[in-house]
């Protein structure tokens, strides 16, 4: 079957400099890169790669949003975000809020269960464009030439971002590198050329999705779907075979792979019900209790022992010279808060318990700063990257923000920090300390 | 100023403003890649990103093509010879679309399934990996089964409808 070369084979015949080379390289066409045979689906074409295209020109922005604000919300001008020094690659500082109190959980359970409800779709859309990366001459100009080089960066880029963050949030590091740093930097790869790509592909993807009506594509049975007309991209097969699919049905497939991840992974950041639901999913599968919810790090991994936590344990609040120290039984005396407050972890699972403690606004009145710069708050567990947390001045002296003492209407189980554990409204998990050893009220 | 443009766009290839844009993607992929130098990890990082591109383009591509070419070949070649008519129901996508399923979900959670990193999980959620792989199979198992289903009504049906539409002997 010959292919349409009119029309397009003019422009395919536009050579930029050095014009000589480009088609010596044309004619040099490697065995096995014939075209006409070796594409047989008859669904890839500019309108369903364009479908896909806009689904991820929707969604893929959130994903980036969402990454940065949780970078900030890690509070990196006290040098606690990971990676601490970034240079411009931040967003301006600013005081991460303490309400909504679900903002972190939304946050990062919409980041990390996108991410991966955007793995088919992303699969796809490689799936439909990949002649592309076979095809014939493979550039016709310099611009053709340093285009494909940012693709490079592009697939990389989103592969790479897949890659750690689905292996992250299972506690899986085979890849053997600090995650937040790879995560973080390759995110940046991949959002420049992200950008590039969608300012350049954006007509072709508004004129392909006009080509054909959407509602007439999803009347369309497999019998009655025929391959899109010859494009001179290269996408449409030049010799398709037999439809076994409509073009509905494989945005269903691709849809319903969406949908099945997210029914099996969406419970980790719902809780109650949909964790159950939520099979495969790292903090999923189980129902949750007032005594057994989902915790992050145990007391047997942080070091914790029970001599640290026992009768002789005594919190220490510094603010300046001045020293207090109080036993769990002064702490109980104390005026009692309670907060319906959510764990959020930035690996996107989120449980919502009761906590009820002492203000952390009222130990910063004892120690004669009511109105802190900040507080450093520091844990029995020894090494670790979060046996310490900095709190700004909103996170101490919200109404909120506890040094909880006891969950559910029980004193916390080891694994939630005995005997003492901060939890603030919508502040990232880890900044949560549990085994609380210190608290220094900080003026300035 | 039409012309200087004209020239640009016979030499480059495209529009001033593509090299622009280009060029800013890879000063800023290159600032990011440079931040990570401080990092004695950067050559590792490094050929994750590479392995990722080539591990899909020339590695799971080819082989999911390939696996499922083999398999739209096998389901023709054990159809019965002489056979002209398409099947009534054709079942290529009643295997591939549970096929692709349990692919998919292995491939975000076989961390979990196989048990990989089973230590820094555990100290992590206080949990086992063990449910995993028990919880995947069933899953497979269900989604093969309900595609059987659907098949199996399908067919029905459609023998059904044969019937109807050529009356039998008996009539």
């Amino acid at each position: 079957m010959s292919t349409n070369e009119t029309g397009t084979r003019d422009r395919h015949e536009e050579y930029g400099f050095p014009a000589k080379l480009w088609r010596a390289v044309e004619r040099r066409r490697p065995p096995g890169l014939d075209r006409t045979k070796a594409w047989r689906s008859p669904l890839r074409g500019p309108w369903l790669t364009s479908v896909f295209g806009l689904v991820l020109l929707i969604l893929l922005p959130i994903m980036i949003i969402t990454g940065l604000l949780s970078y900030a919300a890690y509070a990196p001008r006290f040098g606690q975000a990971f990676p601490a020094h970034v240079g411009w690659l931040r967003l301006p500082f600013f005081d991460w809020p303490t309400r909504p109190v679900w903002l972190y959980r939304l946050n990062q359970g919409l980041h990390v269960t996108l991410g991966l409800v955007l793995v088919p779709i992303v699969l796809a859309k490689l799936w439909s464009v990949v002649p592309k990366l076979f095809a014939w001459p493979p550039a016709r100009s310099l611009a053709q030439v340093i285009e494909r080089l940012s693709l490079l960066l592009l697939v990389g880029g989103i592969l790479f971002e897949i890659a750690t963050g689905v292996l992250n949030i299972q506690y899986d590091y085979v890849f053997g590198f600090n995650f937040y740093t790879a995560h973080f930097y390759g995110a940046w790869v991949f959002i420049g050329a992200f950008v590039v790509h969608a300012g350049i592909k954006l007509p072709h993807l508004v004129r392909a999705l006009r080509s054909r009506p959407f509602r007439e594509e999803l009347r369309t049975s497999r019998g009655g779907t025929r391959p899109e007309p010859p494009d001179e991209e290269g996408l449409v097969a030049a010799d398709p075979a037999p439809a076994t699919l409509s073009r509905r049905g494989v945005l269903t497939l691709v849809g319903g792979g969406s949908a099945l991840i997210a029914v099996l992974s969406a419970g980790e950041s719902l809780g109650g019900a949909a964790r159950r639901v939520a099979l495969l999913a790292p903090r999923g599968g189980y129902r949750e209790t007032a005594t057994d919810f989902p915790v992050n790090r145990t007391a047997a991994s942080a070091a914790i022992r029970p001599a640290d936590v026992g009768a002789g344990w005594r919190l220490v609040l510094v603010a300046g010279e001045r020293t207090v120290q109080l036993d769990r039984d002064r702490l109980l005396a104390m005026p009692q808060h309670t907060a319906r407050l959510p764990i959020a972890c930035v690996e996107g699972w989120s449980t919502v318990q009761t906590w009820s403690g002492v203000r952390l606004r009222d130990l910063a009145a004892l120690t004669g700063v009511p109105r802190p710069a900040s507080a450093h708050v520091r844990s029995l567990e020894r090494g670790g990257a979060f046996s310490q947390a900095t709190l700004q001045p909103g996170q101490v002296t919200d109404p909120d923000a506890l040094l909880a003492l006891r969950v559910n209407g029980a004193d916390l189980p080891p694994d939630h920090g005995f005997p003492a554990r901060v939890i603030v409204p919508a502040l990232p998990g880890v900044h949560n300390t549990k085994w609380v050893r210190s608290i220094e009220f900080r003026s300035a | 100023m039409r012309h200087a443009l004209t020239a640009v766009r016979n030499f480059y290839g495209a529009n001033p403003l593509h090299l622009l844009a280009l060029i800013g993607c890879f000063a800023l992929a290159g600032y990011a890649a440079a931040q990570t130098l401080a990092n004695p990890q950067w050559p590792v990082m490094l050929a994750w990103f590479a392995a990722a591109v080539i591990g899909h383009d020339l590695v799971v591509f080819p082989l999911y093509a390939l696996a499922d070419r083999s398999f739209t070949g096998a389901l023709r070649a054990v159809r019965p010879r002489g056979a002209t008519a398409p099947p009534l129901v054709p079942a290529v996508n009643h295997i591939r679309v549970p096929a692709l399923g349990t692919g998919l979900l292995f491939l975000i959670f076989f961390p979990g399934i196989i048990q990989q990193g089973r230590q820094t999980y555990q100290a992590a959620t206080g949990r086992t990996q063990e449910p995993y792989l028990g919880r995947w199979l069933l899953l497979v198992a269900a989604m093969f089964a309900i595609s059987a289903v659907i098949y199996a009504v399908r067919l029905g049906r459609a023998l059904h409808r044969r019937r109807d539409r050529r009356p039998g002997p008996r009539r």
